[in-house]
């Protein structure tokens, strides 16, 4: 190994969402912080151009913007009595890589948890008793409360310019917004965007049967904006390619077009590209991180020394870099001890395909161009008689009409020919399609740890991912999927299609990249990785971002509260622990 | 001897268009001890002046020297003005420094190219001269040898520079118009002196002097960039800018009428965003009350094919029509409108087509960070492509200016790197060759 780097004060795993805001707001403070990313730098211009996103054969297809599996995968099995086999192609979940992590490529559906989300075992045992959570269900209160997060949530709403119509100001339920969000201390910055056809459709449909539609929140602007650090964002053109590409027009929300072009120009601030982090390295008592290992673009591992380690990596990543520099104890399902793997969710999405009599024109979409509704969501309805943990909103998305991939037929179209070509031309503009996103809960026998077998291109372990679709979440995703279905009846189709999700979860068709887990926080070092303030129990100098702290998976997209948690934790650091290192809960 | 003098001309002139070039300003530290008012006044005048830039080489030590000028005739290379006495300016005088800025000669007696603007420094007073060389005195001295200009052999005799002042250089600093204001003689000081606004944006005759009769009627910053007129034209210059927007666009690098691109972005960067209230109000109030500043009659344009228009207009709708709306108006503050727009209007079409080719990077100072980027299309449009979508905008909502052809396109093509593919190393599993979508004619 190379002779260690000069130290630096705050060194950052990975430069997606949660090392941009960290390194923001550290950066404040003046100490020196380095970013280290796996990939390669990238920014609008010239990698998002406009001239040739809209590509979806190279970006959406081939995967242009994802991690590798060639050079980095895990192993996947559905349980602890088989085999995990190594994932070879990227399926269900698609990890970002490069500068601005998975939050270039993201839809920018933008959304808060609910209160009761943050203490759903306590709030469940209380409203529907002790029994009512399966034995096997590991679920736990967050150790933080909605109105612990509500400012950070703001911050980041205004961040990135927010298209949207609030539904609870202080308390105050405002009409046309989400009559069930926890309160939130102001509007959005910006109106909501301008609505697609199969939306209103939706929007009038729902209403119709009592529900209460709203326009989704979006990180898609519907006008240009400025945020508060000064940069400018342009107005979403619907061009209808977001998801799985970066935008062209700096109107989706990213790193890249809210807090790079500030970021980058701070003279304490560093960033370095192809820097793939191995190791956090401990000191002789192993209760105190020392830096971190890192092999560079050209092979060499390299050490770099820093006071304080945030993990700012993918979720199940992190997980990894954990259980690889032996901080904490790594989970055990046999034994039910130890917590680093513990406590991986997932979320379990259904469809409604709808076929209509007039033309819904579905090219011009943004990825978060919806129309919701959060009646089934979290604890918002009663489970008394359901029977299951957990909700999910149902929601019209018109993210766009790409050629290959984003187009819906009747179950009786034709697969191929000549009649499979009628129906799609007979199809693709008069159809839409309502989706379901569920909450997915932890479970005793859902985690991740090293593989006993399959090891990557250093040598080390891969990581296994042990997870399986539970009854709760087939019962929860059926009972979303019906109501969805009541929707689509109320919207005068042609015909209508429900596709509800069943059997074992396969690692194989996308569904969601919302994995959560591994690194859980919480108010207990016996049940947590990570306190409150996502500052790891055992070693006290590093900290875990992201949506691997979450005790179980809500039903909602997570980025919201992944950054609302970055914000969280930063000032704590900035506030507390920098002041005065050390715990800041103890144990 | 007049041949000589003219091919130097030629030279120099292209030289000093290329002043406004490009770096990342490095903010130069006063020497703790020294700091004094006239130091801190010296390194201000630095910053109207934009000496840093093109005295910095890329990455290089600030005020090292050392960046390339290129011309079409060769290579000028800027000089070490850092205070070591071996390599840079360490044992230049007062007076040593006070000649070269107002007269253009070196310590040595040497004739320095115009690619130095002398012949805009010369209004600089004593006192303003005096300050920048304290200031000069105390940053970091940097040992490194100037590189040696490359000159065809005709061109390296500086003698010839003699005869070239003789016609077209005149020497002495600014007066005062006692019929004028405080703040109109500032801005009147600053445009024609140190700030050297016309080095760009004046035309030059043919031999490559500035045309004092044209003043501010826009002009080249080489490599093909056509710098706007700052005079009371509307459609090819600034004169439907007010003084608060001129204010503005100095300050940020945008407002609502345009954006900056190319040397002027850099312009932005190194230079005006540092200058005062007070400094930018006056620039921008002198450039509204210039006496004799004439409106031009608009140009006789060829009229443009319905054809070619068409295929513009698709070609605009396909590629432009995202930011800069199909109305031409783009987004106010955000991307700039192209209706009414100077940069789109000027005669001199190679602003415009260098954006196409090579895209183009708005300043981006502490004001306004994002520092908005437009991506080429020189990849995805041909030479007769961008011809038509330029013609398109240039004669579309009201605006006119000459036909653009399909050759000049090619000859700035040639002259520049058109690269704004996404990088290669990308996670990728598409060859970046892959086809693309063209847009059809």
């Amino acid at each position: 190994m190379a002779n260690p780097l000069k130290p630096v004060d705050i060194v950052l795993v990975g430069f997606g969402w949660t090392g941009s805001i960290l390194a923001e707001r550290l950066t404040q403070t003046g100490l020196e912080v380095l970013a280290l990313e796996r990939g390669k730098f990238r920014d609008t211009v010239p990698d998002f151009a406009t001239t040739q996103i809209q590509d979806e054969l190279r970006y959406a297809v081939r995967d242009g913007l994802f991690q590798d599996p060639a050079r980095d995968t895990l192993t996947f099995r559905n349980s602890v009595d088989q085999t995990a086999l190594p994932m070879r192609h990227l399926g269900s979940f698609l990890p970002g890589v490069g500068v601005g992590g998975g939050g270039v490529h993201w839809n920018g559906q933008l959304w808060r948890f609910l209160p009761e989300d943050f203490v759903i075992r306590s709030h469940t045992e209380q409203r529907y008793g002790k029994r009512f959570i399966p034995a096997d269900m590991t679920i736990q209160d967050w150790g933080i409360t909605y109105a612990e997060l509500e400012p950070h949530y703001d911050t980041f709403d205004y961040l990135c310019g927010i298209s949207g119509t609030a539904g609870n100001i202080q308390g105050q339920i405002q009409p046309g917004g989400n009559p069930f969000e926890g309160p939130r201390q102001r509007g959005y910055p910006l109106p909501p965007l301008k609505r697609s056809y199969a939306t209103v459709l939706f929007d009038k449909a729902a209403k119709e049967i009592g529900f209460k539609p709203f326009p989704c929140p979006a990180a898609n602007t519907s006008a240009a904006y400025k945020n508060p650090l000064n940069v400018q964002m342009g107005a979403c053109t619907y061009c209808g390619y977001c998801e799985w590409f970066g935008c062209g027009n700096y109107s989706k929300a990213s790193p890249q077009t809210t807090i790079l072009p500030v970021l980058l120009q701070r003279k304490n601030f560093s960033l370095r590209t192809h820097c793939d982090v191995t190791r956090i390295n401990l000191d002789s008592s192993g209760k105190r991180a020392t830096g971190v290992t890192y092999v560079d673009a050209q092979g060499r591992q390299v050490e770099q020394p820093a006071t304080l380690v945030i993990c700012c990596a993918w979720a199940q990543h992190n997980a990894l870099l954990l259980l690889h520099s032996k901080i904490g104890q790594p989970y055990d399902p046999k034994t039910n001890t130890g917590v680093v793997g513990r406590n991986y969710a997932y979320q379990i999405t259904s469809a409604v395909d709808v076929f209509l009599e007039e033309i819904m024109n579905p090219f011009m979409g943004a990825g978060a161009l919806g129309q919701a509704i959060d009646e089934f969501n979290g604890d918002n309805f009663d489970h008394g008689p359901e029977g299951f943990v957990g909700g999910g909103y149902i929601a019209l998305w018109t993210t766009g009409g790409r050629p290959i991939l984003q187009h819906q037929l009747p179950a009786d179209a034709p697969k191929w020919g000549a009649g499979w070509k009628k129906a799609m031309a007979d199809n693709y503009l008069k159809s839409a399609s309502i989706a379901t996103h569920g909450s997915v809960m932890s479970y005793r026998d859902s985690y991740l740890d090293l593989d006993p077998t399959y090891r990557d291109i250093y040598g080390d372990p891969l990581l296994r991912l042990t997870f399986d679709f539970h009854p709760n979440e087939i019962k929860m995703s059926g009972f979303l999927t019906k109501k969805a279905t009541s929707i689509a009846q109320a919207m005068k189709t042609r015909s209508f299609n429900a596709v509800p999700r069943v059997g074992h979860y396969s690692i194989v068709p996308y569904q969601t990249t919302h994995n959560t887990g591994g690194c859980a926080m919480g108010a207990s070092p016996r049940t947590s990785v990570v306190n409150k303030y996502l500052q790891s129990w055992d070693v006290p100098n590093v900290f875990v971002m992201g949506s691997s702290v979450f005790p179980q998976n809500a039903g909602y997209n997570p980025t919201g509260t992944v950054a609302a948690l970055a914000y969280w934790a930063a000032d704590a650091l900035k506030n507390h622990y920098l002041k005065s290192p050390g715990p800041l809960v103890q144990a | 001897m007049y041949s000589r003098s003219l091919t130097l001309a030629i030279a120099g002139s292209i030289a000093w268009a290329l002043l406004a070039g490009a770096a990342v300003a490095a903010a130069a530290v006063v020497a703790p001890g020294k700091e004094s008012n006239e130091v801190a006044r010296g390194a201000y005048l630095a910053r109207i002046g934009d000496c840093e830039f093109c005295h910095t080489a890329p990455n290089g030590k600030p005020f090292a020297g050392g960046r390339a000028i290129a011309t079409a005739f060769g290579v000028i290379y800027s000089i070490n003005i850092t205070p070591d006495r071996d390599t840079g300016i360490g044992q230049w005088s007062e007076q040593d420094f006070y000649k070269a800025m107002h007269t253009g000669i070196s310590r040595d007696g040497s004739h320095l190219y115009p690619a130095f603007p002398y012949p805009w420094f010369t209004k600089v007073t004593r006192a303003d001269v005096d300050a920048i060389k304290a200031y000069l005195d105390t940053v970091t001295p940097v040992a490194q040898d100037d590189k040696p200009n490359r000159l065809p052999w005709v061109l390296r005799w500086r003698e010839e520079l003699f005869g070239w002042n003789a016609l077209f250089f005149d020497e002495g600093e600014y007066k005062n118009d006692a019929a004028q204001s405080a703040q109109w003689n500032r801005g009147a000081y600053l445009v024609q002196g140190l700030a050297h606004c016309g080095a760009c944006h004046t035309p030059d005759n043919w031999l490559g002097g500035t045309k004092h009769s044209d003043a501010f009627e826009g002009g080249s910053a080489g490599l093909h960039w056509a710098a706007p007129g700052l005079g009371v034209n509307i459609r090819d210059g600034v004169g439907g800018w007010s003084a608060a927007q001129i204010v503005e666009y100095l300050r940020t690098g945008a407002n609502a009428k345009s954006a900056s691109a190319g040397p002027m972005s850099d312009v932005v960067m190194n230079s005006t965003q540092y200058l005062s209230d007070a400094d930018l109000n006056a620039i921008a109030f002198f450039l509204k009350n210039r006496p004799n500043d004439r409106a031009k009659s608009p140009p006789k344009t060829a009229a443009l094919g319905t054809e070619a228009l068409a295929h513009g207009q698709a070609l605009y709708l396909d590629n432009c029509t995202g930011c800069h709306n199909p109305d031409g108006r783009g987004v106010p503050k955000v991307f700039p409108p192209l209706t009414g727009s100077a940069a789109i209007q000027t005669d001199n079409p190679g602003t415009v087509i260098h954006v196409v080719l090579a895209g183009s990077k708005m300043a981006a100072p502490s004001s306004l960070p994002t520092g908005l980027s437009m991506p080429g299309f020189g990849w995805k449009l041909d030479d007769r492509e961008i011809a038509d979508v330029l013609n398109y905008t240039r004669h579309a909502w009201g605006n006119r200016a000459p036909l653009v052809d399909a050759e000049t396109v090619a000859a700035v093509r040639k002259d520049i790197e058109p690269s704004d593919r996404p990088s290669r190393d990308s996670g990728s599993t598409t060859h970046p060759d892959a086809p693309v979508n063209r847009a059809n004619p």
